[in-house]
């Protein structure tokens, strides 16, 4: 015969622990919502500030499948570092507006940009820039020219420019685009000029 | 319809046999030289051993069981199918025989398979021999099997279930296991003659490619990849005592044509490799007479003869350029593959099939313009841009194409590296990232010459360049192809007319710098 006083103190415990599964169940529901959430923002980059310049973006046309020179009035910081990353990010704007005509996807961003002497700059692009990135030789070849091109025209000294990815060597930007070389401005000045 | 592939690195089976037999041969010198007393193996090895050599006997006939294929032969493409024996009967996969033809798509549901191939729907159903096709009954010679999601035909059943879905007259050597699509059969037409030395001259409608061998009293042409049929009768005789008789067989996918002779013969291609002349080697030649020394010999000392039963084209010997010595080497490059399967054009649709069936396209193409061809991939495998590079190069051809395939835009574009003019490699030895460098000005040639063709094709054509491996590591002339829709939309990447004018142009524009090609250091 159980006494009754243990009976209901196993009754109670028993209720305690089913409660407790739900709780956890439901806290950990609660935290894979939130994750999602937290990995697709953008992100969080300081606003630049600085007087605002005219720069010329060459942004790349699909349709045309070349790059054309526009201007745009951007704050810029004094850093020359500084400088070239939000002169990119600026690019990067005008891809990520609706009916852009050469799209990238919202998450696409530069990490960083470091400028090396003699003339190097190497961009370091986020993983979801290449990784979202559409496929094919003229697109992938149109954002790189488009990178090179806009950095080299409004950063003077650019001689050849690599691009990385999340801080890494990538083999292509997204199949095609060959990213394992050092791109030689004047040879891409003059494709992106002679097209 | 010739052709070569690189070698793919799927020769583990061959790899094991000769392991296999690398071991045995060690076991059998070591009975022979006695053991010491360590050496000795024991009871198990033993058992072990005698039952491998048990099995032995059974190697060859597993080898040749897996190397039987299919060879089609079609207007738009040439290609081997790989045949799986099931229940004693021959079958192959119906996905395979028609994805170079036309656009298909299979889908299977309610225990029964279906597939669209152009504009025609097929049921079938598994185990049973009746299936249907654009709403008629069709029978089968054995049942309809599925596996591993893929259906599987009864390879006697092809005579009469193609016509079905091509609407074009098919041959089907099944013995020889040859299928011949619409009007695309070469029969090959001998004339002797004896002035001033006995010498025979085959003749052919079109470029042919074989493999030549010659042994004591015989020399052989193997045709993998070309359409020959027998001439009226499969056994010529010649009223000759050096060349005395010609003799047509055809076995495992593979045409074979025994040309018996006295002396020993050399070959010697003429007229865009529609001639095959045959005469005396020159050491015989000189001893009677002088027979002018001709270009584009195929000296029978160097050449390697080829089993009979010849291997699917990715799985072949890549290219003897003493056997296409006259015909300029064109190395055709279908992008991706395997693994890699290259942009998704839609969702079903990898970038890497396409590639595949256009690259297919180009071989043809360029072969009837007398290129010979090394197809680098002629199948769903996985190569990388190093090996890709490699073989080029090691073919040493005269121009090197890779082939792409993407669903926005329109028309194609044509693209050179992106590389610096300038780049410079002194000496004997090249920089693997810079050796396109002294090819570049020729590349962009080449680059415009395709450019010129497809606009006069109606396509809408882009030239530029990219920074796109392979290029920059190939050291003869190299351009991309990238096919983009035309005015049908994403169906033209899958349509084989619409592939077809792109690769008649490309082999057009490399056809006009044919001179400048071949006269490359």
């Amino acid at each position: 015969m159980i006494p009754r006083s243990l009976f209901i103190t196993i009754s109670i415990m028993l209720v305690l622990v089913v409660a407790l599964g739900f709780y956890f169940r439901r806290m950990q529901q609660q935290a894979y919502e939130l994750e999602p959430a937290a990995t697709a923002a953008l992100p969080v980059t300081p606003p630049a500030s600085g007087p605002t310049e005219n720069v010329t973006l060459y942004v790349a046309d699909d349709a045309a499948g070349e790059l054309h020179p526009e201007s745009a009035k951007i704050p810029l910081p004094a850093g020359r570092q500084q400088r070239a990353e939000e002169l990119l990010r600026a690019l990067l704007r005008v891809y990520q507006q609706p009916g852009a005509v050469h799209p990238l996807a919202a998450a696409s961003d530069i990490r960083s940009i470091y400028l090396v002497d003699p003339g190097v700059a190497v961009v370091d692009l986020n993983a979801a820039f290449a990784d979202q990135h559409r496929s094919g030789i003229m697109v992938e070849q149109l954002t790189v020219n488009s990178l090179v091109e806009t950095l080299a025209a409004n950063v003077p000294g650019i001689q050849s420019v690599s691009i990385l990815v999340e801080g890494k060597p990538r083999d292509t930007l997204a199949g095609h685009a060959d990213l394992t070389q050092f791109f030689d401005v004047p040879t891409v000045s003059h494709v992106v000029n002679g097209q | 319809m010739a052709g070569h592939s690189l070698p793919s690195s799927k020769g583990h089976g061959q790899g094991t046999v000769a392991w296999f037999s690398l071991e045995i041969g060690r076991w059998r010198k070591r009975r022979q030289t006695g053991y010491r007393l360590a050496e000795v193996p024991s009871i198990t090895t033993k058992k072990i051993l005698a039952l491998l050599l048990a099995m032995l006997p059974l190697l060859p006939e597993a080898t040749s069981a897996d190397e039987r294929q299919l060879s089609v032969y079609a207007p738009v493409a040439t290609y081997n199918v790989p045949i799986q024996e099931r229940s004693g009967h021959e079958y192959v996969g119906l996905l395979e025989l028609l994805e170079p033809l036309g656009r298909i798509t299979s889908e299977a549901s309610a225990g029964r398979w279906r597939i669209r191939f152009d504009a025609i729907d097929a049921e079938f159903v598994p185990g049973k021999t009746r299936a249907r096709v654009q709403g008629r009954e069709a029978d089968l010679t054995s049942p309809f099997l599925v596996e591993n999601g893929r259906g599987f035909v009864s390879v006697a059943s092809l005579g009469t279930l193609l016509p079905k879905f091509l609407g074009s007259p098919v041959n089907f050597h099944e013995s020889a296991r040859r299928l011949f699509i619409g009007d695309v059969a070469i029969r090959p037409n001998f004339r002797l003659e004896t002035d001033p030395q006995p010498h025979l001259v085959v003749n052919f409608a079109v470029p042919v490619n074989p493999t030549i061998s010659t042994e004591p009293g015989r020399l052989r042409m193997v045709f993998k990849h070309d359409p020959v049929v027998a001439p009226e009768n499969p056994t010529s005789s010649f009223d000759n005592k050096v060349i005395t008789q010609a003799t047509f067989s055809e076995s495992n996918g593979v045409a074979e044509l025994e040309i018996a002779a006295t002396i020993p013969l050399i070959a010697r291609f003429s007229n865009n490799a529609k001639t095959i002349t045959l005469s005396a080697a020159p050491s015989v030649a000189s001893a009677n007479s002088t027979v002018p020394p001709a270009q584009g010999i195929v000296t029978p000392a160097t050449t390697s003869p080829l089993p009979p039963t010849a291997q699917a084209p990715s799985q072949s010997a890549p290219a003897n350029p003493q056997q296409s010595v006259n015909r300029p080497l064109a190395v055709v490059d279908p992008a991706h593959g395997g693994e890699e399967r290259g942009a998704a054009l839609t969702d079903k649709l990898s970038e890497k099939d396409v590639t595949l069936g256009f690259g297919r396209l180009l071989r043809h193409e360029l072969e009837i313009r007398g290129f010979a061809v090394l197809l680098l991939r002629d199948g769903d495998n996985t190569l990388t841009l190093d090996q890709r590079a490699g073989a080029a190069n090691a073919a040493h051809a005269v121009v090197y194409v890779s082939l792409h395939a993407v669903s926005p835009g329109n028309g194609a574009a044509v693209y050179a590296a992106l590389m610096p003019v300038a780049a410079q490699n002194s000496g004997t030895f090249r920089a693997w990232n810079s050796a396109q460098a002294s090819a570049l000005p020729v590349s962009r040639m080449v680059e415009s010459a395709i450019a010129s063709e497809l606009t006069k094709k109606q396509f809408q054509v882009r030239e530029a360049a990219a920074s796109l491996r392979p290029l920059n590591n190939v050291v003869m002339p190299a351009i991309a192809v990238e096919l983009a829709p035309g005015p049908n939309g994403i169906s033209d990447l899958t349509s084989a007319s619409y592939q077809q004018k792109a690769a008649a142009a490309i082999a057009d524009g490399i056809n006009t710098v044919r001179d400048r090609l071949v006269g490359q250091p």
